[in-house]
This record gives structure tokens, C-alpha cells and sequence, in this order.
């Protein structure tokens, strides 16, 4: 007998009978507002959020904070002269020296301050985790309450990657003092477009 | 590790020597606990959710055998081969075998306790092939060629300054030099060069969906997608019992995971994959390795259910003193206890009576393992197998004989109450091992049963 089949049947004489699958419940969370509860989650972990009114106002944003960063690449459709377009078929490792990637993600989750990105809108996978620094554009009414409501959304969607990203990346590893930057984005900025 | 034939007492003993370093830990880790109760508090539904991811857990152990085949199916569709382990050893020479199959002898491996449970590394190592572990933690102790101590928190045991001087050794960092932020730096810049050379990457599962065949990786450090989207080979291990029906059981398991593991509303990266990236090969190695034996164990089967958060240890009196090498294997705190004497209850035959039994790890854990309730019943197995020493069965046996003679009891805590107060040594001495760090509280002057005697006498007269 393969492994596969002695496994199959090992699982298959010692499982207990069967028992039901639990129904899901969705559950009010009370919030004010969910752009204001998504900004302040966001901001504790490290997260810094711009609400702003139009793509413009976003470019005009990067060009006073990230001043002085050398490799600045979008997966958005149109960004001014001096931004680098991510197209398909980039090679990932020509990514490793970009100082800031400004991508779109689907939605954000007002409990936990995450965006959802998905691999279409990122272009390459690795985009969002090698830059030095990250900026997200998700719009006002597309902020959720729970990560239930999120996955609601996600519903049945075809993806061969995707992934909930929640400020920079840390890690705190050293005596439980928190840094920001670990491997991946030393911060993340996301753009509330009204 | 130098864990060899000692148990977890003896182990601790080690770990006891450094009365500031206990502290330390012991604080530390009941700060993280503190944060748990602060996310968790926040959320007033929380009951709810743990009793709800309880259930599905329950129906994933019922019919596990058809998740797996139906999440094969799917992972196949979407272009993943599927690899099936019955042990550590097979598991092990699966990982290799791609390795070989590519002619890769450099490899980077984020978080999995399953390829720690399996010593992958040391395995792999002996094969001549290079293992960086990525996650910092990990590193850390790779570096020092030591095993990680918490399933979260790998390096938790470790000071600061030692980084330190294992960073300017390893990595050439100046010496001394022992801030966090520069040497969390150094670890990032010498990382990132193996993420970008290694064509083939190991990658922990914490979720695979059956219906989808996709599976879930948590970080937040961001290493696994590192790893993961510049190599030519993802290998995801997973324990069979990772397996979760239906995509949208994320929506409860992902708001449980990290509030409990860390106090953070959600980890920086839950990464979902699905599919290989282009010209990528994706392998999932699902791994039994005692797993359906558990499985049949009708009182121990719930700890299948765990999802590796690690509040059990956060929260634990015993491991927060003793430290997570004490327990001598990969999986150490509470819930270790109650996984490892499944794979030997000979070696591990120590482990269920590392608790104080005080019930705070159930009382923590999000997906509702009766922790404390299994500890209690491996005793049981454990003695009735044979598994326990001469000197503590005696002590139970005749524990158990005097608790049923009442004549005996009466007489025995008589003399013991006069012996505390008359002739302290007797009992106050090297040769009693409750003495060990503990005064033995006063004697009083009275048993209860003599002193409902006189009060009920008492209250007949009024």
C-alpha cells in the first residue's frame, strides 16, 4: 500500500462519527465609521493612512514623503513621468532594489487594519514584500468591518495568490522590541481615494 | 541538544540556574499573555468565535479522511503535486528527493514546527545541503545550533547581548553592539542575499481549504513569500490536520490566530496560495507522523485540533519558569505535552506532569482544546502503561492506600502535624523533594475532621 492509502485509511478507521459543521454568524461590530476604525488599527501597527480625493493628490503625496527614493514602480494605469510600470512577465528578482512600489488592492478590513491584494493587481507576487517601502490605494467605500465580511467578498474568487497585508513588516524576535522592517517594507502607507 | 536522558525536572533545574533570566522570561511572556487579553477583550463575540472554530475543528476530525482526498483534488487542479508522508522519515526523504531531483544543495526554509517535529534540518544537513531558516528567531538559533524554545517566539530564551556576540561572530557586526533595530538590520541585508540566490524555498502551512486547495501562510516578517515568490520550487509541509473545510472558516480562524498568539488584530502577511507562480513548481508534502494514531485516542484526539498559537504557552506557570527546552521537544508548553507522548510515551512519559493543572491553557486556547483535562488523563495512561518512575508510583500507590483507610489518614496527619511543629527537620530537609525551593506552610493545629467534630458538637449545644 502507498503512504496515501495507509494514511487514507489509518484517518479513515480512527475519525469519530461524523459531526456537523457549525452554522457562521456575522456579528455587528459597532463601529462609528469604518474608514476612521480601519486609519486608527492601521496606524498602531505601524501603518500610516492619507485620505485623499483623487490619483493626483496621491502622486503629489509620494513626491513630497518618499523624496530621494531612486526606484519608485506602480502596478496603476497611469502615474506621472518618473514612475516605473510593473507589466507582466517582469523577472521578480529585477524588483530587489525598488525603494517604493505603489499598487491598488481590493478592500480594507476596518478590524484589523489589512488590505487584500490579489497576484493580478500586484503584477508579480514578490512586489509587495521586496520594496523598502509600500504604498496601497484602496477606495473609501471598499472598507469591511470583519474579516468575515471580507472573505464574503472574496466569495468564490479565482486567485492563484493573494494575500492580506497589515502594515509593514516586523518582527520583534529580539527581546520582544518591535522593528519595523524586517524582511519585507520598513512602512506602508495606505491611500483612502474618496 | 544536551536534553539527552535528562527529564523535564532535571532540564528545568538547568534552566533554574539563572534566577534573572527566569524572571525575565517568565515576564515576558505573561506581557504577551497581557496583550492577548487586550485584543481579545475587544472583541465581544469572542466566545463565540471560539466556540464556533471548536465545531469546525470537531466536523474537520470526523471526516478528515475526505477533506484530504478532496483537498488533494483541488491542489491538483490548480497545478500543485501532492506528496503523502506516513512519518518524519518519509517526509524527510520527500523534501530531499526534490531537492535532489533539481540538484539544489542551498535551500531557505520559513517557520514550519512540522519540519522541527520531523528534524528536517539536521537530516538535511547530514546530505550535505545548506538550510537557512529565515525567520529571525529561527536564525538566531540555527546560528547558535540550538532548537527553537517556543513555537512563536523561537529565540525567546536569549538575551539581547548574546545576539549580539553571535551576530558579530556569524554575520560581522561590531562587537558589542546588542540594539535590536541594528541588528534585526543585519540580519535583513544578510537574508536577503540567500532569498535571492536560493532556488528553492520550504514554506509551514498554518490552514489548507479543501474546497479550494489552497493553503495559508502566516508571517510577519514577510520571509515565507520572500522565500517563497523568488525560488523556482515552493515546498509547503504540512500536518494532515491543517486541513479546514471551507474558505470562508478563514473569515474565524484568522481573527482567533494571532489576537491569541501575540495580542496583534492579524499578522502582517496571511498569504494565500493556490497555484504555482509561472514556471514554478509548488509541492505540498501532507505529513501523518502520528497523527492518525491521535486521531483514534478517543481523550487525546482534540489536540488535533490545535492551530499553533501558542497563548497555552504564553499563559503556562510551569513552561514561563522553565523554559520551552525543558520540555525536549519540538513542540514543548501544554499542548506539547499532550502531542509528544503520542509519538513515545516512554521518552515523554515526563511531559503531562509538567502542569500545575490549573486550567489557564484551556481557559486561553481559541480553538478549545480541553488541555489541561488530556494532561490529567495522560497521567493515568502513563502510570497504567508503565511509564512512571518507581518512587512516584509508590508515592501514589501509597498515597492512594491511605486516602482509603480513614483509621490511617487520622493517625499519619496527626504524627505529620506534630512532626512540622515539634521536629521541622524531619520533613525540612534535602531528602524531601517539596522542600526544593518551597517553605512547608505551618502546621495547624487541628484536621478539618477534628474540627467539625467540635463545631458541629458545638452547634448542638446552642
Amino acid at each position: 500500500m502507498s503512504s496515501r492509502e495507509t494514511i487514507l485509511a489509518a484517518v479513515q478507521l480512527a475519525r469519530p462519527d461524523h459531526i456537523q459543521l457549525p452554522e457562521l454568524k456575522k456579528y455587528e461590530q459597532g463601529f462609528d465609521d469604518l474608514q476612521q476604525q480601519f486609519a486608527k488599527v492601521l496606524e498602531t501597527i505601524g501603518g500610516k493612512v492619507y485620505e485623499v480625493n483623487s490619483e493626483e493628490e496621491i502622486f503629489t503625496v509620494v513626491n513630497e514623503k518618499f523624496k530621494g527614493e531612486k526606484r519608485i514602480v506602480s502596478t496603476l494605469s497611469s502615474v506621472p513621468d518618473g514612475i516605473e510600470i510593473i507589466r507582466n512577465g517582469t523577472e521578480p528578482h529585477t524588483l530587489e532594489d525598488i525603494d517604493l512600489a505603489i499598487i491598488n488592492a481590493h478592500f480594507g478590513v476596518a478590524e484589523n487594519g489589512a488590505v487584500w491584494t490579489t497576484e493580478d493587481i500586484t503584477i508579480e507576487r514578490v512586489l509587495p514584500f521586496i520594496c523598502q517601502h509600500l504604498a496601497v490605494v484602496i477606495r473609501r467605500k471598499d472598507i469591511v468591518a470583519t474579516m468575515q465580511d471580507a472573505y464574503d467578498i472574496i466569495g468564490n474568487n479565482d486567485y492563484g495568490f493573494g494575500a492580506f497585508i497589515a502594515g509593514p513588516s516586523k518582527t520583534a524576535d529580539i527581546e520582544q522590541s518591535l522593528v519595523l522592517g524586517a524582511h519585507g517594507p520598513k512602512t506602508m502607507t495606505v491611500f483612502i481615494l474618496n | 541538544m544536551e536534553s539527552k536522558g535528562k527529564d523535564h525536572a532535571q532540564l528545568s533545574d538547568i534552566f533554574n540556574k539563572d534566577e534573572p533570566r527566569v524572571d525575565w522570561h517568565d515576564e515576558t511572556l505573561w506581557f504577551v499573555r497581557q496583550k492577548r487579553d487586550k485584543a481579545v477583550k475587544a472583541i465581544p463575540e469572542w466566545e463565540q468565535l471560539r466556540e464556533t472554530a471548536s465545531q469546525i475543528k470537531n466536523n474537520v476530525l470526523s471526516n478528515l479522511d475526505g477533506y484530504l482526498i478532496q483537498f488533494e483534488e483541488e491542489a491538483k487542479k490548480n497545478g500543485a503535486i501532492i506528496h503523502w508522508a506516513a512519518d518524519a522519515k518519509e517526509h524527510n526523504e520527500i523534501v530531499y528527493s526534490i531537492l535532489a531531483k533539481h540538484s539544489v544543495t542551498k535551500i531557505v526554509k520559513s517557520k514550519s514546527m512540522l519540519t522541527e517535529e520531523c528534524h528536517l534540518n539536521p537530516y538535511l544537513k547530514e546530505k550535505g545541503i545548506n538550510v537557512v531558516d529565515t525567520d529571525l528567531g529561527e536564525r538566531i538559533v540555527q546560528l547558535a545550533d540550538e532548537t527553537p524554545s517556543h513555537i512563536v517566539l523561537p529565540c525567546i530564551h536569549w538575551k539581547k547581548e548574546e545576539i549580539g556576540e553571535l551576530f558579530h561572530h556569524h554575520l560581522g557586526t561590531p562587537k558589542g553592539n546588542a540594539d535590536p533595530q541594528f541588528l534585526t538590520n543585519a540580519a535583513r541585508l544578510h537574508l536577503r542575499q540567500k532569498f535571492l540566490t536560493r532556488k528553492i524555498a520550504i514554506t509551514g502551512v498554518n490552514f489548507a481549504v479543501a474546497e479550494t486547495g489552497e493553503f495559508v501562510v502566516c508571517t510577519n516578517e514577510g520571509n515565507a513569500d520572500m522565500g517563497a515568490h523568488l525560488a523556482d520550487v515552493h515546498i509547503a509541509c504540512m500536518g494532515i490536520e491543517k486541513i479546514i473545510p471551507h474558505r470562508k472558516h478563514l473569515g474565524i480562524f484568522l481573527r482567533l490566530l494571532a489576537r491569541s498568539a501575540t495580542g496583534q488584530p492579524i499578522t502582517t502577511y496571511s498569504s494565500h496560495f493556490r497555484s504555482p507562480r509561472k514556471n514554478q513548481e509548488l509541492h505540498i508534502v501532507l505529513v501523518d507522523n502520528g497523527r492518525s494514531v491521535q486521531l483514534g485516542r478517543k481523550d487525546f484526539r482534540n489536540s488535533l485540533k490545535c492551530i499553533r498559537c501558542a497563548a497555552c504557552f504564553n499563559t503556562c506557570p510551569v513552561y514561563r519558569r522553565s523554559g520551552g527546552h525543558s520540555y525536549h521537544t519540538a513542540i514543548a508548553g501544554p499542548i506539547g505535552s499532550i502531542l509528544a507522548p503520542n509519538l513515545d510515551m516512554k521518552q515523554y512519559a515526563d511531559l503531562p506532569f509538567a502542569s500545575t493543572l490549573c486550567g489557564s491553557c484551556s481557559n486561553v486556547c481559541p480553538v478549545k482544546i480541553d488541555i489541561h483535562d488530556q494532561l490529567y488523563k495522560w497521567r493515568q495512561v502513563l502510570v497504567k502503561e508503565g511509564h512512571v518512575g518507581i518512587a512516584k508510583k509508590a508515592g501514589i500507590n501509597g498515597m492512594a492506600f491511605m486516602l482509603n483507610h480513614p483509621g490511617l489518614l487520622k493517625v499519619v496527619g496527626k504524627t505529620g502535624r506534630w512532626a512540622m511543629r515539634n521536629i521541622p527537620f524531619v520533613v525540612n530537609n534535602k531528602m524531601n523533594p517539596w522542600y526544593k525551593q518551597r517553605d512547608l506552610p505551618e502546621a495547624p493545629t487541628q484536621s478539618f475532621n477534628e474540627w467539625y467534630v467540635k463545631n458541629k458538637s458545638k452547634k448542638n449545644e446552642q
